[in-house]
């Protein structure tokens, strides 16, 4: 958020009040109320089916809610179509129309606008210019690579300075290397513009490194909704706790606010925990390993596994029926092959906790 | 692949090809024959047959009111279908299956089973509608439901019509240009091939048109021949050469559009 208090925020204001929406028997969307600040972009992240397209679908006017309402600024666009909804929007699938060029593509919703062909050309030369293709206006969308389309795309939608910006799943159909790249781009044009954008995603990764806030969604309604850092820091639910990154799922036993895993001592996220036997949900990063002789005691283990991952590594401990597991530096990692005989330490970080009967045993 | 293969392969096309070419080319060359023979075994070849076409004011008025019927019927065609279909897809997925059978239904159906039903419609259409002959075309209408379905039902399949149609809605466009500017340009090789079995089936057209008591181009080549067969038989020629020239023209042009925009599912 403090990148955006520096920056000129020409978007508006979009918010979504209790908007519901139901096929048949199933309710893909449940009350769900999202304000987002002007020039701000917010990830809704979640796994499949969780409401997240459907929320999207909605703010765009091509589908139609239950209940609740969609407001731009202070205009109630509950009730208009999508091509009176003023959003520009970007699909997963790729969507330029194959019997255009490009710079047709991005003219497309300028001329109906009326805008004048002189009008048209400067500006779609413009907007391709801000996505780096302006030496392929000419060409068909065939003729583009997945990412030149994506990007041809995101071009289109800005050429109508709408009020809001749409991204659904934009950069699934890609591959790793471009989509990180593009993922960056689309950022970076989106801090430029200052449109406010509501960016659809089930990749976490894409999520937490573009979005100023992440929604994580499940069944229909938002589990939480705060900036990344505090996503994956403090998840204020365990479903988040699991679905945001990796989460070791330790037994422990609270007393007096404090759950002890294996005899050490680590905060709670939560306030009201009633003393007894819970299972604490442990980053793999708050775990750590020392190789100081130890050969028995609750937190010594053996390496089973270690996965190299680039810049980190990822090590796989066996704790005697239970497995955790501990990321670090590649460098630290390699100190500990498979077959060493390793203690476990714990950073003491606000760990969040499920009630041991509601939970399934095992990392 | 072997070379020997490739070859054996290539003898086996020419081959097929030759036998299907002349399937189709002997009869109308027997015609042409036919059409252009003198009035005993050792005249010369005459034209007179061909020239009397225009002599004859039935056949002119048959093939006037034809190609009139064919240009109706494909226009109405692409007016009902293909605005219907789109929003099966888009909206009403769940009764494809039954549009399908409804479009399919005339293939089952014949002629005369058909003209049974519509006869007591087309008593009302011509005291209170109209008595022109173009009336006929609704009953054709029917008739080429199943082939011009199948055709738009391939070109629809050929693009993301979902996709499109939301991209150019997002960007404000109404239903009308996304039909007429999104949808249309994306397929015009099924709009043409619809549009060209239309026009086939109509210039072809009889049995209906008989037991209406509608005077297309065919009922008048039937009765042309009763008197004077070589020039019923030049006219069929004629509305068979116009068909070949027809789906030339088609295959030049819907070949031509996908070189110049995109090959469906090809990427760079």
């Amino acid at each position: 958020m403090d990148v955006q208090t520096t920056r000129q925020r020409a978007g508006v204001e979009v918010r979504l009040e209790e908007l519901s929406r139901r096929y048949g028997p199933v309710t893909a969307l449940d009350g769900l109320n999202l304000t987002m600040a002007p020039g701000e972009l917010v990830a809704l992240l979640g796994p499949s089916g969780c409401g997240k397209t459907t929320a999207l679908r909605l703010v765009a006017g091509l589908e139609e809610a239950n209940s609740g309402r969609v407001v731009f600024g202070n205009k109630d666009v509950t009730g208009l179509p999508a091509s009176k909804r003023d959003v520009g929007m970007v699909f997963q699938a790729y969507s330029l129309f194959p019997h255009m060029t490009a710079m047709q593509n991005v003219a497309f919703g300028l001329t109906l606008r009326h805008k004048t062909a002189n009008e048209r050309r400067q500006r779609a030369g413009t907007m391709l210019e801000l996505v780096g293709l302006s030496g392929f206006a000419d060409r068909y969308a065939h003729q583009l690579s997945g990412g030149q389309q994506q990007r041809v795309a995101l071009a289109r939608a800005l050429a109508i300075e709408p009020t809001v910006l749409l991204l659904d799943e934009p950069l699934s159909a890609l591959d790793a290397k471009v989509r990180s790249r593009l993922r960056d781009e689309i950022r970076r044009v989106q801090l430029e513009v200052g449109i406010t954008t509501l960016f659809v995603t089930h990749d976490q990764e894409e999520a937490l490194a573009i979005a100023d806030r992440v929604g994580v969604m499940q069944s229909g309604h938002l589990e939480q909704l705060a900036p990344p850092t505090v996503v994956y820091s403090r998840p204020a639910t365990p479903f988040v706790a699991e679905f945001v990154g990796l989460t070791n799922r330790m037994p422990g036993v609270v007393k007096d606010r404090v759950v002890d895993v294996r005899g050490a001592k680590l905060p709670l996220v939560q306030n009201d925990v009633p003393d007894g036997p819970v299972t604490a949900l442990v980053r793999p990063e708050a775990v750590s390993l020392v190789t100081d002789g130890a050969s028995e005691g609750p937190l010594v283990g053996t390496v089973i596994a270690v996965a190299f991952l680039g810049a980190t590594s990822r090590v796989t401990v066996d704790l005697g029926g239970m497995t955790v597991l501990a990321q670090m530096p590649t460098s630290q990692a390699s100190e500990h092959p498979a077959g060493t005989r390793v203690r476990l330490t714990l950073r003491p970080d606000p760990v969040l906790i499920q009630r041991e009967e509601a939970s399934p045993a095992g990392a | 692949m072997t070379k020997s293969r490739r070859l054996k392969l290539r003898v086996f096309r020419v081959v097929v090809l030759l036998l299907m070419g002349a399937f189709f080319l002997m009869p109308v060359g027997a015609m042409l024959e036919f059409s252009t023979r003198g009035t005993d075994v050792t005249s010369p070849r005459t034209l007179d047959a061909w020239l009397r076409i225009a002599q004859t004011p039935g056949l002119v008025k048959g093939i006037v009111t034809s190609l009139q019927l064919a240009v109706i019927t494909s226009l109405g065609m692409l007016a009902l279908l293909l605005p219907t279909m789109v929003w099966v897809r888009l909206r009403l997925p769940r009764i494809s299956r039954i549009v399908e059978f409804i479009c399919l239904l005339p293939l089952t159906v014949p002629a005369i089973a058909l003209v049974v039903g519509l006869k007591p419609l087309y008593v009302w259409i011509n005291i209170n509608v109209t008595p022109s002959v173009l009336a006929l075309a609704f009953a054709y209408l029917i008739l080429v439901l199943p082939y011009s379905y199948r055709s738009l039902d391939a070109g629809l399949a050929a693009i993301d019509l979902k996709t499109l149609s939301e991209a150019a809605r997002s960007l404000g466009a109404g239903w009308g240009t996304v039909m007429l500017r999104i949808v249309i340009p994306n397929m015009p090789s099924a709009i043409l091939n619809a549009s060209l079995l239309s026009v086939a089936l109509v210039l072809g057209e009889y049995t209906v048109a008989n037991l209406l008591n509608f005077q297309n181009l065919q009922v008048e080549v039937a009765y042309v021949g009763l008197t004077d067969a070589p020039t019923s038989t030049a006219v069929a020629v004629g509305a068979l050469l116009l068909a070949f020239v027809l789906l030339m023209v088609l295959a030049l042009v819907g070949g031509r559009l996908q070189q110049q925009h995109y090959v469906p599912g090809q990427r760079a």
